[in-house]
């Protein structure tokens, strides 16, 4: 293979834009991250491989040319081309290896020195923290208490979410018993796996669209994000939560009543204590109508709500959003896991909240500074332990359901979850993954060439909702049918005897302190 | 439809609006209210006409959409906040974080106002909020501002009493404020806005709404439009298109 263009002309060009680009900066040139290989003996010449860039960094020269610098590794061209002859590798090291001074710190410096700029990234943490799940496993029946077969046996996944009353009253009738307590609205999830908030604007509309009718074949919940609701997704909103945050885009009186719950968003696990911003060149019109603010104008949150300096504030905003919804409506804060995380929660719950919004700092986005991304927050393994710890010994724990999200992956991790004391999961980047992200990180140039995280019409039509629905859904199938599997081995039928029940899990290779902290016992220990 | 809110505890008080406006009641009095939160919140149609008497809570005419609400009295903080559309007159002073995120109708306060007023009220389509305040206004006046109208009238201020705060217009990226005297420049935040004398087109631009606020409190708009404006508006519609690397 070689990953140069066959042909002189080709070449001649290639060769002429390395030294335009090295005159324009003299001392820094930016190295690239990938190389893009092609064989072009094997090549059929159909240049699908140059259609299918979303980020353009190949044209056609007689061939196919790359321009290095634009390659991101999305792999969308290798897994487009019909012969095969694409190969995207990761650019080897060049610089001569230092423990401390990495390829990635050296590669940012550069940038920096070259821009002066704050440096942006998409998705989630990609630094190398520990991974609590992975020192975390689950119980299973042996012998002394049997485990039951999910085949034959009725596995019950539902889960509700919301305020639960401290008590109930039944007063005795004629007809039997009848709840005279008056109960809050609540929400009923076929599965306790729910979607995270991604607004239209950060993610496409058939993106969304895909998501929302996932969600309401599962019989689970969609989240708007602040993006408002387009309205295509009106016949889904009685399946999601919609979003009010500090910019308030699209929020008025029918959005809040057509929504299923109402969110407010203080925080992200991507970026705690850090706002959002929708750049005024992805306002489109249809973004803008939705958002209803102008076209091409910066959309941007701030961090904080201006409104909201304290518990009582908080709590101001949650009883205008309940008028506003007539107590119909049940109201989650959403916060970004950070220290003071239980304290934080156990004032959201005393403010009215009926359901708390953890999200972790390996949550994922459509853009956020890199630093910001990559060192504030904690981990939602111990986010989840000590709000479920710190509202039980409060003895509010029943006033809010939690969700925990940021860096779920897989059945398990959600198991894990759930075992810790979420009441649900919520998953973000693993949904856009079952849309065919391959996770390149990216999103914050608008440029997915999975049609996901863009507007350009030309690469959101890649993306069919229908198609999309049916894979994200194939997901929550999958991840609900292993959950009903681990339920049986554990020897519950219900998913709501996992809930909360940290003697189902044992620690490995955690400090004393972290299982303190997580309220596990270390493996080995019985019950 | 007339009721008395004394002793009514908000959620009371709200129901009876909500229903009976939902009925088809057009017109409400409310006697001694006494500090009720979110008086009109959520509430639509551009008939409906609500009359305060006493002092409302915070949160006045939240998420409203159309109606009008007249306070004989003073009201509290966050008046108009993501208003969509519709009226409030206030006839005395009112509170902090009016009109945050207001996308549409009118705020007219005769008095002064706190601070954080106008926080993020953005225009939209044929919607373009506006606030009026008779007096003063305090620090962080039309921050993140993304469109829409602020006017500070100074009416009756005393002797050296500065029309403004600080920070005016931090973060603003849309919409024009006006205030109606000298303003130190110190007090406005010179890297998002510009501040400078009104000319014949900016005055154009507020006749209405100063009428519309005259008109409220029977006052002369002639000799108030007549006096010296000073105008801030937005250097740039993408206050953070240079921040990052590319
Ligand atoms: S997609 Fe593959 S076969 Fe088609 S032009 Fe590109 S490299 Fe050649
Ligand atoms: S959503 Fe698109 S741009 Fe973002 S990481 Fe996935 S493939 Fe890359």
């Amino acid at each position: 293979m070689s990953s140069t263009p066959t042909d002189t002309k080709g070449k001649d060009r290639a060769r002429a834009a390395a030294r335009a680009r090295a005159q324009r900066a003299p001392v820094y040139r930016r190295s690239a991250d990938f190389r893009w290989t092609h064989d072009p003996e094997q090549c059929a010449r159909c240049k699908r491989c140059v259609q299918q860039c979303g980020f353009k960094a190949l044209s056609w020269e007689d061939g196919p040319v790359v321009d290095p610098e634009k390659c991101v590794g999305c792999h969308r061209c290798e897994m487009f081309c019909p012969q095969q002859a694409i190969a995207v590798v990761p650019q080897v090291q060049h610089y001569r290896p230092h423990p401390l001074w990495t390829q990635a710190h050296r590669q940012n410096l550069y940038l920096q020195a070259e821009t002066g700029g704050v440096l942006l990234a998409g998705m989630g943490n990609d630094l190398p923290y520990p991974v609590l799940w992975d020192n975390l496993l689950l119980d299973a029946c042996q012998v002394t208490n049997p485990s039951i077969d999910p085949l034959r046996e009725p596995m019950e996944l539902r889960t509700y979410l919301g305020r639960r009353p401290d008590a109930v009253e039944v007063t005795l009738g004629g007809d039997g018993p009848e709840l005279a307590t008056e109960m809050g609205p609540t929400l009923e999830l076929e599965t306790p796996i729910i979607f995270a908030a991604m607004s239209y604007g950060s993610i496409s509309l058939n993106a969304q669209k895909a998501i929302a009718m996932a969600a309401e074949e599962c019989g689970t919940l969609w989240n708007t994000g602040e993006g408002g609701l387009h309205e295509d997704l009106k016949p889904y909103a009685h399946r999601a939560f919609v979003q009010c945050a500090s910019g308030r885009f699209g929020v008025h009186a029918d959005y809040l009543n057509a929504g299923a719950a109402i969110e407010i968003k203080i925080g992200q696990g991507a970026k705690p204590g850090i706002g959002g911003h929708l750049p005024g060149e992805k306002v489109s019109a249809e973004v803008s109508e939705t958002r209803m603010i102008p076209v091409g104008s910066d959309a941007l949150s701030p961090a904080p709500q201006h409104d909201i300096y304290s518990i009582e504030d908080l709590r101001q905003l949650i009883y205008a959003l309940k008028e506003a919804s007539n107590y119909e409506k049940p109201v989650s804060v959403k916060i970004a896991a950070v220290h003071n995380v239980a304290a934080i929660a156990s004032g959201i719950v005393r403010a009215g909240a009926d359901m708390v919004y953890l999200d972790g700092f390996r949550g994922g986005t459509g853009a956020a500074p890199t630093i910001i991304r990559d060192h504030l927050g904690i981990p939602i393994e111990i986010a989840i332990a000590v709000v479920d710890q710190q509202l039980r010994e409060e003895g509010i724990r029943n006033q809010a359901s939690i969700i925990a999200a940021g860096g779920i992956r897989s059945s398990a991790d959600a198991a894990k979850a759930i075992a810790l004391g979420a009441d649900a999961i919520a998953i973000g980047t693993g949904a856009l993954l079952a849309l065919g992200c391959t996770l390149c990180q990216k999103c914050y140039t608008g440029r997915c060439s999975w049609g996901i995280t863009t507007q350009d019409p030309a690469l959101t039509r890649r993306l069919d909702p229908y198609v999309g629905s049916r894979r994200v859904g194939n997901l929550l199938r999958g991840w609900s049918a292993e959950l009903e599997e681990i339920l049986g081995a554990m020897g519950v039928n219900a998913i709501e005897s996992l809930r909360g029940s940290r003697e189902r899990l044992r620690g490995v290779g955690l400090d004393k302190t972290t299982l303190d902290i997580l309220g596990v016992k270390p493996a080995g220990v019985g019950a | 439809m007339r009721i008395d809110a004394s002793d009514l505890h908000y959620r009371d008080l709200n129901r009876r609006i909500r229903e009976a406006a939902a009925a088809g009641t057009k017109s409400f009095d409310l006697l001694n209210v006494n500090g009720q939160r979110y008086i009109g919140d959520g509430i639509a149609g551009a008939e409906v006409e609500i009359d305060i008497h006493g002092v409302p809570g915070n949160d006045l005419g939240a998420f409203m959409d159309g109606p009008t609400i007249r306070v004989h009295g003073n009201a509290q903080d966050a008046v108009a906040n993501t208003m969509n559309a519709g009226r409030i007159i206030v006839d005395g002073h009112a509170g902090d974080v009016l009109g945050y995120g207001m996308r549409g109708g009118e705020l007219l306060v005769r008095g002064k106002v706190g601070y954080r007023v106008g926080i993020h009220m953005k225009a939209y389509r044929g919607r373009r909020p506006v606030i009026v305040a008779g007096g003063t206004a305090g620090d962080f006046l039309g921050e993140y501002m993304a469109g829409g109208l602020l006017i500070v009238l100074g009416l009756e201020t005393t002797n050296g009493e500065p029309l403004i705060g600080d920070w005016c217009a931090t973060g603003m990226h849309g919409g024009a404020i006006y205030l109606r005297g000298e303003v130190d420049p110190r007090q406005v935040a010179s890297n998002f806005a510009d501040l400078r004398a009104a000319d014949a087109e900016d005055l154009q631009d507020i006749r209405e709404s100063v009428e519309a606020f005259c008109e409220a409190f029977s006052l002369d708009a002639g000799r108030i439009l007549g006096d010296g404006f000073m105008r801030v508006g937005p250097i740039s519609h993408r206050p953070y298109g240079a921040k990052y690397a590319a």
